[in-house]
């Protein structure tokens, strides 16, 4: 038996250039010849737009280009297309590559300037004169759908984009017959996507063979690769798109952008290679944001506080186009009803227009903020009925002898969704015991003293490893070195580490002997994108298949090389000998040799050349991840601040690859949710401006505020994959804010504040202690 | 984000600067560049003219003479954290200085940037207005003193002329035993304070103030002193009661607001750090039984 | 037009000598200038740490310095951090042990500036690691295994010594 890999503690294969500088990111990669561009973009939220005076800026020494879309003609006609098309989106608006007639937010794409360095891009940019004529503006989403809002684009009736509904049950009958209903309104606020990476773009077009290639900093490629061959009318054949070293995701780079075209026809028309890098101040109004919702919801308990349903309705901030179909909503309404086991559920999610920067899913979609809805109002329950937190959970949980669990919701196709499994009560109880038992009795001893701690709990499920597939292609070269080659893009998730462990295991090679190459088009042929916590559940299983295929090849040269039977074969550190007899051995590398051909030496029988193996595992159906996190808290209610004493998260994955990365994962989730639920506000001004676009305005978490957080596995295999993996890239996340907002709620409830909303800055904590002491 | 094009001069002597800053205009002085290099990258200012303050060792002295801290403008806080005198002299500085940004922006940022940059929430100017610092200007029509109360102009303005440059400062350390304390309220650690409060207290014999000194920051466009209560508890026997007196009086300072927090919000911050830096002085004071 | 000048320096103990237009901030002087790519542009207002370089020893901002300044400076970056014959500074390793970072973009400006703190704080404890990196922003780990990470180097600069 060779060395075990999965679920071992593996270093990363990624580290040794990222740690000594040699990491190659988009601005790292420097081509003869290359231009660079900036952009000129709106400074109005909404505005027509007529002149463009590009004359003083193309008048700048150095200055290649300035370019309208008027200037690329019929080949920026079109505006963006849409990725995720569905019947359910009544207006599927997306902007133009570069704005043609009207602006819709602030930071929009109007021009660019190439220039032979990004410093002069930047002189001429702010010399291009754009004459708008300012429009109504809607900043202000909550009243969007009023019948006096102004509308986000000129020509529409309303700003509607999209009404999503999921119900079952007898909603009615339940509620009008349940013990107690609680109604609540809950506000969710967006934040960004701040990776600490910027998206970038090199564009490089060669005449000759008129092949393309772009490098941009992308979760999803092979999405930008079909898209843009679209846009250009290109074949995909001629267009090689690759994801660089990315440094961080987080949702918005799974997205397709006006600048990836507009360089692309660049690279084209100036037949040099072009490069732009987001600069900060233009991640802040150029790349997609999330989470603005507001919420009118009710729930119905029974008297001993099971949760019996909820109802609701939601508006959902689309921001001013539609770059991202209704997935990011979609995500929100199909994350309920969570862990709990609900008899009926009727929920209204009404997705609008606003002349802000368009929302698409950062970190966890829409999850988060369904966390945050079934949490607080599970906390309500509780604090209502006066029943332990803990408990209302446990009678409301979906039972572990329930699994498989059919929700009541439906697929996209009309399939019911069903919970694999899950460990729901077991993660809530661990949770609990690690709290102690001593908590309630340390918050009576500190408020005594004035201070005011709190205790805050919340669960979720996620659904992971999102369909349909991602594939992997493994090839063992003559030196016995093994390629694994996979479509699926990396932002730092350590995917390469966990491929090469599961190709490491399945084929038995040592891991150092793996090269692992990703998200590269002209490397492997297809892939989807990296978001939804799929890529260890959908690709990691295609390295087992793939590996498995490889195993199983080998073996078969082998027993024809050795002259032996298959069965008495194992394969140990890359080379395959006869059990018990180690020197009747051949190795990988000279079966890999010999499945290369030679001239006039046959194949051996019944086996095709190349030792190597594609597989795409198809994920018919979703793994659910499952897990409860605690929080400890204390409210200084003189100044409003919040100190996270202690972080708890207790969490269900299914079967572990590298317990090291998943707790990686899950805990700059964590941190990343803490971020939302504390700092991250997102200032527009009601003339749509946005005010904190920089980050002495813009709070990210940073080491000195956050809480040293413990985390605990629970392994609950998926049935439906090889493996028996479940995503984690997102469970961190998804309760985190619904964590710290349910434990400042349980410091403060001794003042009557109740909370039910996010992100809470200090001012706003003292705003709320205020308003409960008046209500008295 | 990068800086418009401008002319760089980097004077290696006083008189150069001085020669400099009088044939220029629309120049900016560039010390730590900690806020100056931030505003040049994001072309929130677009000067003509940089002039590095940074290779001019006349402005780098930190030195005691004749009871008098003098500090050149260009001595970086990182330097001033480290210091000797400083820790026996002026310990409440140091105190500040730990919440000014981080410790690789310290390495950079200056006194001198601090106080010519002049932010309302910068910790800096608010120890200059505790010791009632003086600062030396210098400028082609020669050299002039600035107490620090009329250093402030208006938001972010201090009292120098397009062709001046802030020099340096003196200060008078306190020589009888005393209490100091510093305390902000940021958002994370080594933000910009929403506000801060410095402390001086000195006991007589009986444990009653003989005097004290108390500067805030981030309330109004520049550093406020609370005179009215430094006057108001000489010869008092501190107590909660006189802490919540001065408290109150700290709440009644006209406050500003912006976008991001409100004038009440920082009224009520006010108070609450003025109490409690005032409760931490007296405590190093050795005054802290009865508080 | 932009002004030029001509400025020597040393770069990871290799005298470097470039003609810059006076205007170049530092972190784009290092990659693009001299190809040191290591050195990450994340903000470029001094916030996210990300362009933390070595002058004369102290750790700053190279966003936050124009190449001029650095004129007859020393500099170092995370490309000089590791000895010549390729031994990984103890951060570094202590960095790929603890899995201290994922996308990586923000390790070389973390690694310079643990390793100026440390060299004049070998006793540092959690909280002073927290306080020395807080103007270092990750969005990928959440910091705990950095500082493990820190930790660990700082025990075993300490054994070194």
């Amino acid at each position: 038996m060779g060395v075990r890999y999965i679920g071992a503690e593996v270093k990363r294969l990624e580290d040794p250039k990222l740690i000594t500088g040699r990491g190659r990111y988009v601005d790292d990669i420097h081509l003869p010849a290359m231009l660079h561009a900036a952009f000129v973009r709106s400074s109005h939220a909404h505005a027509k737009i007529g002149d463009i005076d590009v004359a003083a800026a193309a008048a700048v020494p150095g200055v290649v280009a300035v370019l309208t879309a008027a200037d690329f003609g019929p080949r920026m006609a079109a505006a963006m297309p849409q990725p995720y098309a569905a019947p359910v989106i009544k207006q599927s608006i997306t902007q133009h590559p570069l704005a043609r007639e009207e602006v819709c937010y602030v930071g929009e794409t109007i021009a660019v300037v190439v220039a032979e360095s990004r410093p002069v891009a930047e002189d001429a940019a702010a010399l291009v004169a754009v004459d708008y004529a300012p429009l109504p503006v809607m900043a202000e989403f909550r009243k969007a759908l009023d019948a006096d809002a102004a509308t986000a684009h000129a020509g529409a009736s309303d700003n509607l984009m999209a009404t999503l509904r999921a119900q079952f049950g007898d909603t009615e009958a339940i509620f009008a017959s349940a013990p107690h209903v609680f109604r609540e309104t809950l506000s969710q606020h967006r934040g960004g996507c701040h990776a600490m990476e910027c998206r970038g773009v090199v564009a490089s077009f060669d005449p000759g063979p008129d092949e393309l290639t772009i490098w941009t900093s992308t979760q999803a490629p092979y999405l930008v690769r079909r898209l843009l061959a679209g846009y250009l009318g290109r074949d995909e054949s001629t267009l090689r798109v690759a994801a660089p070293d990315v440094g961080g995701g987080f949702g918005p780079k799974a997205g397709f952008y006006a600048e990836e075209i507009v360089l692309a026809l660049l690279a084209e028309r100036l037949q040099r290679p072009v490069k732009w890098i987001e600069d900060r101040r233009e991640h802040f109004y150029a790349t997609t944001q999330q989470r603005d919702q507001f919420w009118d919801v009710e729930v119905a308990a029974a008297s001993d506080g099971r949760i019996l349903g909820l109802r609701g309705r939601c508006i959902h901030d689309n921001g001013a186009y539609v770059p991202y179909g209704v997935l990011l909503p979609a995500t929100s309404l199909a994350a309920f009803p969570g862990p709990y086991a609900l008899a009926c559920l009727d929920i209204r999610i009404d997705a609008v227009f606003t002349n802000m920067v368009p929302n698409t899913p950062v970190r966890g979609a829409g999850r988060p903020n369904t966390a945050f809805v079934l949490e607080r109002m599970a906390d309500r329950v509780a604090r209502e009925l006066k029943i332990d937190r803990a408990e209302v959970r446990r009678r409301s949980f979906v039972r572990p002898d329930q699994f498989p669990y059919e929700t009541g919701m439906k697929a996209r196709d009309g399939s019911p969704i069903s919970y694999d499994s899950g460990s729901y009560h077991a993660c809530l109880d661990r949770v609990m015991a690690k709290i102690g038992t001593d908590f309630v009795a340390r918050q009576q001893a500190a408020r005594a003293e004035g201070r005011y701690l709190g205790l805050g709990i919340a669960a979720y499920v996620e659904d992971t490893g999102l369909a349909p597939f991602e594939g992997v292609s493994i090839r063992v070269l003559p030196s016995g070195d093994v390629v694994l080659r996979t479509g699926a893009a990396s932002q730092g998730q350590g995917h390469a580490t966990v491929l090469a462990q599961i190709c490491a295991e399945g084929l038995g090679v040592r891991i150092e002997r793996i090269k692992v190459e990703a998200a590269d088009t002209g490397k492997f042929p297809l892939g989807i994108a990296t978001v939804a916590s799929r890529v260890a559940v959908t690709a990691g299983s295609s390295a087992q298949l793939a590996a498995e295929r490889v195993r199983a090849k080998a073996l078969k040269v082998a027993a024809d090389m050795l002259e032996a039977a298959e069965q008495d074969l194992v394969i140990e550190d890359g080379i395959v000998h006869v059990a018990g007899v180690p020197e009747m051995k051949v190795t990988l590398g000279e079966i890999a040799r010999r499945l290369a051909g030679a001239p006039g030496q046959p194949m051996p029988a019944g086996v095709e050349p190349d030792l190597a193996a594609t597989a795409y595992f198809e994920a018919r159906q979703t793994p659910f991840a499952n897990g409860t996190n605690a929080a400890e808290v204390e409210v200084d209610i003189e100044t409003g601040e919040v100190k996270i004493l202690r972080y708890l998260v207790v969490h269900d994955c299914g079967r572990l690859l590298n317990p090291r990365l998943v707790d990686g994962q899950i805990v700059g989730g964590v941190v990343h949710g803490i971020g939302n639920a504390l700092y991250e506000r997102m200032v527009y001004d009601e003339s749509g401006q946005p005010l904190t676009t920089n980050y002495g305005e813009y709070l990210l978490p940073l080491a000195t505020e956050m809480p040293p957080i413990e985390v605990e596995h629970i392994e609950t295999p998926s049935p439906l994959n090889p493996l028996g993996i479940k995503g984690a890239g997102e469970g961190g996340t998804i309760p985190a804010i619904a964590t710290i907002i349910s434990a400042v709620d349980d410091a403060l409830a001794p003042l009557n504040v109740r909370i039910a909303e996010y992100p809470l800055s200090p001012e706003r904590l003292l705003d709320l202690i205020d308003a409960a002491a008046k209500a008295g | 984000m990068k800086p418009a094009p401008f002319a760089y001069h980097d004077p290696r002597t006083l008189d150069d600067l001085v020669g400099i800053l009088g044939q220029v205009e629309n120049a900016k002085l560039l010390a730590g560049g900690q806020s100056l290099m931030p505003m040049l990258n994001m072309r929130y200012v677009i000067p003509d003219h940089v002039v590095d303050l940074n290779r001019i060792p006349e402005l780098s002295h930190l030195a005691e003479s004749d009871g008098l801290i003098e500090i050149g403008a260009t001595v970086r806080q990182a330097a001033l954290e480290r210091s000797a005198l400083i820790a026996a002299r002026c310990p409440v500085m140091q105190e500040a200085l730990g919440c000014v940004g981080h410790f690789q922006t310290r390495n950079r940022g200056t006194i001198g940037g601090s106080l010519s940059h002049l932010d309302p929430a910068a910790e800096l100017p608010g120890i200059a207005a505790l010791y009632d610092a003086t600062l030396h200007v210098a400028g082609p029509r020669g050299r002039r003193d600035v107490a620090f109360a009329d250093w402030g102009l208006s938001y972010m303005t201090p009292n120098l002329a397009p062709d001046e440059a802030l020099i340096g400062l003196s200060l008078t350390p306190w020589r009888e035993p005393h209490g100091a304390a510093f305390l902000e309220f940021a958002r994370r650690h080594g933000d910009f304070a929403i506000v801060g409060v410095a402390c001086l207290v000195a006991l007589d014999g009986a444990g009653c103030v003989q005097r004290a000194a108390i500067s805030l920051v981030g309330v109004d466009v520049k550093p406020v002193r609370l005179r009215a209560a430094e006057v108001a508890i000489a010869g008092v026997a501190p107590s909660a009661e006189v802490l919540a007196e001065v408290a109150a009086m700290a709440r009644r300072l006209d406050c500003l607001s912006d976008t991001h927090v409100s004038a009440a919000y920082r009224q009520r911050l006010a108070a609450t750090l003025t109490r409690r830096a005032l409760a931490l002085a007296l405590a190093r004071a050795g005054g802290g039984h009865d508080v | 037009m932009s002004e030029k000048r001509r400025i020597s320096l040393t770069v990871n103990g290799k005298a470097v000598e470039r003609e810059v237009e006076t205007r170049t901030h530092l972190a784009d002087f290092l990659r693009h200038e001299i190809g040191l790519t290591g050195t990450h542009v994340g903000c470029e207002h001094g916030v996210c740490g990300a362009c933390t370089v070595l002058v004369d020893g102290a750790a700053v901002r190279s966003c936050l310095m124009l190449a001029v300044q650095a004129d007859g400076a020393a500099v170092t970056t995370v490309e000089g951090l590791a000895r010549p014959d390729g031994t990984l500074h103890p951060l570094q390793t202590a960095f790929w042990e603890h899995h201290g970072l994922q996308c990586g973009f923000c390790t070389p400006g973390m690694l310079t500036s643990l390793a100026a703190y440390l060299e004049a704080h070998p006793n540092a404890d959690e909280p002073d690691i927290r306080r020395a990196i807080s103007g270092n922003i990750c969005r990928c780990t959440g910091y705990q295994n950095i500082v493990a990470a820190a930790l660990d180097a700082a025990r075993v600069m300490r054994e070194g010594r």
